[in-house]
């Protein structure tokens, strides 16, 4: 079982990169999202003067890219191609599939929105590795609760704004929590302050990789 | 019931012990904190009844948990009511930022997008079983924010903390005669509540089946 679950999983994460590579659709529209809105930004604050504000102003921005960037996972796939994944691979390999295939791109996203900020806004952070560290596991947690947000949005008719409503009230916790750990990393503070903060993010990123394990097969079955 | 008019009456009568700011707020303990109590039940009756659905898809089930999520919603509106008008008066300002008071209204957030998400979808089956999903997704996520997120978070002036000295120990006696039967009895209130609505409901789903 083990076995074959990593195999079609693999399948599946490479079906999502190749065809994303083939249509460049997605990357390159969130990229640009990302590069207007830090511009806009820019424009208007010209420049950021309380590293909180940059803080706060970052992991929003970043936020709304990542919805908008996962939103698409399960959008994207017509019921005729669902139909088709659903006769040829289980049920718990494509939801761990599309997981992965979002984390990869919502870390892509990460780093590449940190750098513009950067870039436009200064950057203001004291200790890289905590926060690279907080971007890093953020990432997975966006990825993993907007992931089955998705896939309970898409089920619906009106998914784009459900997207929003289902997924900020659940996603708020962890927003905090990474915004607490990245204002540490504002100032120099040590590892050992910050572990009881990166613990709590995985341990979210765990139980919803787990919750998602459960339920998407009640999601997938119509 | 009794239970509910012994605790208004009690908890606007007895004698009650000079804390420093809270003051004679402190009957407020009897009705804000039965209702987030109640909430809870309310909600936890909820989520098992959303995975009782899962593991069975009676329709029974799905309207219990439905209904359940509403008179959830309607006691967290009670308890930030009441909580708002006690922070008024013993902090100075409606809300606070505060990792206790953010929880309430994750929480409640998180229902009303669970009521948003019922409503978008009209086949009976299909919502029933997505609303179930996001139900459970999401109540188990809001226990691991309320259980951790408060404690790691310094300096909650919310009450019933662990930094915090006004907990349940230092309540006296009469706080306590009165408190217990206070929190059962919304919490019997609440639950009377959800079974008048759930008979409804049922009566209801039968008229639409005829």
């Amino acid at each position: 079982m083990a076995p074959m679950l990593v195999h079609e999983i693999k399948h599946l994460v490479l079906k999502d990169i190749r065809l994303e590579l083939k249509q460049k659709y997605a990357i390159n529209g969130i990229i640009l999202y990302v590069v207007s809105t830090i511009f806009v930004c820019y424009l208007s604050f010209s420049r950021i003067i309380e590293p909180e504000t940059w803080n706060s102003l970052f992991w929003i921005i970043l936020l709304f890219a990542s919805v908008s960037a996962v939103s698409k996972s399960f959008v994207q796939e017509s019921r005729s191609r669902q139909l088709y994944y659903y006769s040829i691979a289980s049920s718990q390999s494509v939801i761990l599939s599309k997981i992965i295939y979002n984390l990869l791109l919502t870390v892509i996203l990460s780093l590449f929105c940190f750098g513009v900020f950067a870039l436009l806004m200064s950057d203001v952070i004291v200790n890289h590795g905590i926060f690279f560290m907080a971007l890093i596991l953020g990432s997975f947690g966006f990825a993993s609760i907007l992931t089955m947000v998705s896939a309970i949005a898409s089920r619906t008719d009106n998914n784009f704004t459900l997207m929003a409503v289902l997924s900020f009230p659940l996603v708020l916790p962890l927003l905090i929590t990474l915004m607490k750990v990245s204002k540490n990393a504002l100032i120099a503070t040590t590892w050992a302050e910050n572990s009881n903060l990166l613990l709590v993010i995985l341990l979210i990123n765990t139980v919803v990789v787990f919750l998602s394990y459960l339920l998407f097969p009640y999601l997938w079955r119509d | 019931m009794v239970l509910i008019l012994f605790s208004l009456v009690a908890g606007l009568l007895i004698p009650v012990p000079d804390l420093p700011i809270i003051h004679q707020s402190i009957r407020n303990l009897f009705f804000h904190v039965g209702m987030w109590f109640a909430m809870l039940v309310i909600f936890t009756i909820s989520f098992i009844y959303s995975i009782r659905y899962l593991s069975g898809f009676k329709t029974d089930n799905d309207i219990v948990a439905q209904e359940a999520s509403k008179v959830g919603v309607f006691f967290g509106i009670l308890g930030i009511a009441t909580g708002m008008i006690w922070a008024k008066f013993t902090w100075g300002s409606w809300w606070v930022n505060d990792p206790k008071l953010n929880g309430a209204a994750v929480s409640l957030l998180v229902y009303f997008a669970y009521l948003v998400l019922r409503n978008s979808l009209n086949e009976e089956q299909k919502r029933a079983k997505v609303s179930a999903v996001y139900n459970i997704f999401a109540y188990v996520l809001l226990i691991v924010f309320i259980g951790i997120l408060p404690r790691l978070a310094q300096g909650s002036i919310h009450p019933g903390d662990v930094n915090n000295p006004l907990t349940v120990k230092t309540m006296d006696n009469h706080l306590r005669l009165v408190f217990y039967p206070a929190i059962i009895g919304w919490i019997l209130l609440a639950v009377w509540i959800l079974n008048l609505r759930i008979k409804i409901c049922k009566i209801e789903h039968k008229m639409n089946t005829l």
